[in-house]
């Protein structure tokens, strides 16, 4: 066609590569992140390397499993912190604890992988009955599972020990390792979620996460391609059930311990909150979204009584924060980020947005 | 192109007694009070090509949505190469080799236009569950990039849908629906409003195709849809109201007084 020819020297020039726009060369910033996060524990506290950067990193991967399922797959579920928690409170019970009336004291290679995979059975079961709805009534499907599990939980002290929860819950020595160290615990994090977060990037270009933003973008279409839909929406449930059980299981490991607390309902709504502000569009805006929810949730309190504020009103500050994102740019983040670059270059190709 | 050599072959196979690609009877679709279709019975022997045509409200479009499964009919039945698919979800009917396309492009505009006719030929292979991504030698992905280059996207291929101009969505449209080798598509205006040279690209492709893919196409330009239709079947109020050569219905008075003559240059 004549439009295209017109066009054409200029999109070939950007496009001659024969292989398929993959992720494309790794930008610099990747690599100094990468760097800084390896080199962290040479300059940083234990408290900045766990309480900070691994925290950030497990509330990360949770989000970052959100971000699989609204991102590429346009359903957005409230339940990944609770399919998280369910794999927490699983080690708990078929591990270790304090609460040893309840703790079946079974192996860590035992009780991780059971925990991890009831969690994934969970999320897809979730994940089955949520994606026969759409908008908004996934989302509150999935927040009612939510706080029925909180609720259970609070309730249930045979299994789950009340409003107690478990405590003492401690990483175990493996490889030689004692993973309760702060340093080698700041590894075994880090290494997790580098991991999800490059899983995903690779699923993403492979057929099966083409299909799910098919599914996104055109769910009638992808029938009539032969794809069935239903399968595929919850396929991606159990992916994203994968990544946030591995988050689950860190994060009791850092905070020692699971309550009712973790699973709540209130936690549950800043998973979205912490993907939607660093950028759904693309895995790193959730771990961005979670860094800065962390540092809010750490130092908010004690900038808001430095200047004479009551430090309850940190969630204040939260939600101004987000408020401010969400109205300046509905990519979050990321969005913003992209578009200062598209300005600072002009006439960059819409092809290399970060919303794939 | 060997195509009429394949077709030779297809006409021997459907002489010889195989099932019609297609045979639709008595099928019914309500919304409601409104008939959508009346008592449709409509065969096409494999490989034939088949022009609908009808006014707008004639039952064309939901004809297709009832053969391709996106409706059920209300009643009737559905067969596809001899097997009974009436009520088969519609990617089970796509993987029995039936495609469509769509008369408003029903493309996947955040991804690329390769992104789009790759999923296409994933749909109905086994890897579409594959986690593992393409090698560059991949045999679905060098198909993607034939039927990238045949129907003319080859210099926009790794451009997102999105930003593609209409004409180029059309020709997108039509090549999500060959690929994965089918034996039967459905084409909905394929032609609307695209411009006369797109227009005879497009009865290229259309002509060009193997000889052992039948098709139906809706079209309101008579030039596209005579030209590459061996048979024609005519609707009016969801209901078949004549069948034949396309002279014949060119020449037909009752023709010409419903649809021809209604304001059709």
């Amino acid at each position: 066609m004549t439009a295209v020819s017109a066009k054409s020297p200029r999109l070939t020039a950007t496009t001659q590569a024969p292989a398929r726009p993959a992720t494309g060369e790794i930008p610099g910033l990747y690599w100094v992140v990468g760097a800084l996060l390896v080199l962290a524990p040479l300059f940083c506290s234990h408290f900045v390397l766990l309480q900070i950067l691994g925290w950030a990193m497990i509330l990360g991967m949770i989000a970052l499993s959100l971000m699989f399922l609204a991102g590429y797959g346009g359903m957005v579920s409230l339940v990944q912190l609770t399919i998280a928690g369910i794999a927490g409170y699983l080690t708990a019970i078929l591990g270790t604890s304090a609460v040893s009336g309840i703790s079946l004291n079974w192996p860590w290679w035992l009780a991780v992988p059971v925990a991890m995979l009831v969690a994934v059975v969970f999320g897809t079961l979730v994940g089955a009955l949520a994606v026969r709805t759409a908008g908004i009534y996934t989302i509150m499907i999935t927040l009612a599972i939510a706080a029925a599990f909180f609720y259970f939980v609070q309730q249930n002290y045979a299994v789950f020990n009340g409003f107690t929860g478990f405590n003492n819950l401690i990483p175990p020595v493996f490889l030689g390792v004692d993973w309760h160290n702060p340093i080698a615990f700041y590894y075994l994090i880090l290494s997790c979620a580098a991991l999800a977060y490059l899983a995903v990037l690779y699923v993403a270009r492979t057929p099966f996460g083409l299909a799910l933003q098919g599914v996104r973008d055109n769910a009638r279409r992808m029938a009539a391609l032969g794809f069935s839909v239903t399968a595929h929406r919850i396929a991606a449930y159990s992916v994203a059930s994968l990544i946030a059980a591995v988050a689950g299981v860190l994060l009791v490991w850092l905070n020692a311990q699971v309550s009712p607390g973790t699973v709540a309902v209130g936690p549950a709504i800043d998973i979205l909150i912490i993907a939607v502000v660093g950028g759904i569009g693309h895995p790193i805006g959730a771990f961005i979204g979670a860094l800065i929810y962390v540092i809010l949730r750490t130092f908010a309190l004690d900038a808001l009584v430095a200047v004479g504020l009551s430090g309850e009103r940190f969630q204040l500050l939260i939600g101004l924060g987000f408020l401010i994102i969400v109205f300046g740019s509905p990519d979050g983040l990321l969005g913003l980020w992209t578009k200062l670059q598209n300005r600072s270059q002009r006439g960059i190709l819409p092809d290399r947005e970060v919303s794939r | 192109m060997s195509a009429v050599a394949t077709r030779s072959i297809a006409e021997r196979l459907s002489s010889a007694g195989t099932a019609n690609a297609l045979e639709l009877r008595g099928v019914t679709k309500l919304f409601g009070a409104l008939a959508a279709l009346t008592d449709i019975s409509l065969s096409v022997s494999p490989g034939e090509r088949r022009a609908v045509l009808g006014s707008n409200g004639a039952g064309k479009t939901t004809l297709f949505n009832c053969i391709t499964g996106d409706f059920l009919p209300t009643s009737g039945t559905i067969r596809l190469f001899g097997e009974d698919v009436t009520r088969f979800p519609a990617h089970e009917r796509i993987r029995r080799g039936l495609r469509r396309t769509y008369q408003i492009s029903q493309l996947f505009p955040g991804l690329s236009v390769l992104d789009n006719v790759y999923l296409a030929c994933c749909g109905v292979s086994r890897s579409r569950f594959s986690f593992i991504r393409p090698r560059r030698d991949d045999a679905l992905l060098a198909t993607a990039e034939q039927l990238t280059e045949a129907v003319h996207l080859r210099d926009v291929r790794d451009i997102k849908v999105a930003v593609l101009s209409y004409g180029q969505q059309r020709q997108l449209e039509i090549a999500l629906a060959l690929a994965g080798a089918p034996r039967f598509v459905l084409f909905d205006e394929p032609a609307a409003g695209l411009s006369p040279t797109e227009r005879r690209e497009l009865v290229e492709i259309l002509t060009n195709l193997p000889g052992h893919m039948g098709f139906i196409i809706i079209e309101h330009d008579m030039d596209v849809a005579l030209r590459v239709a061996e048979r024609v079947t005519m609707m009016h109020n969801g209901r078949i109201f004549k069948e034949g050569l396309p002279e014949e219905i060119e020449a037909d008075p009752e023709v010409q007084a419903l649809y021809l003559g209604g304001g059709h240059a």
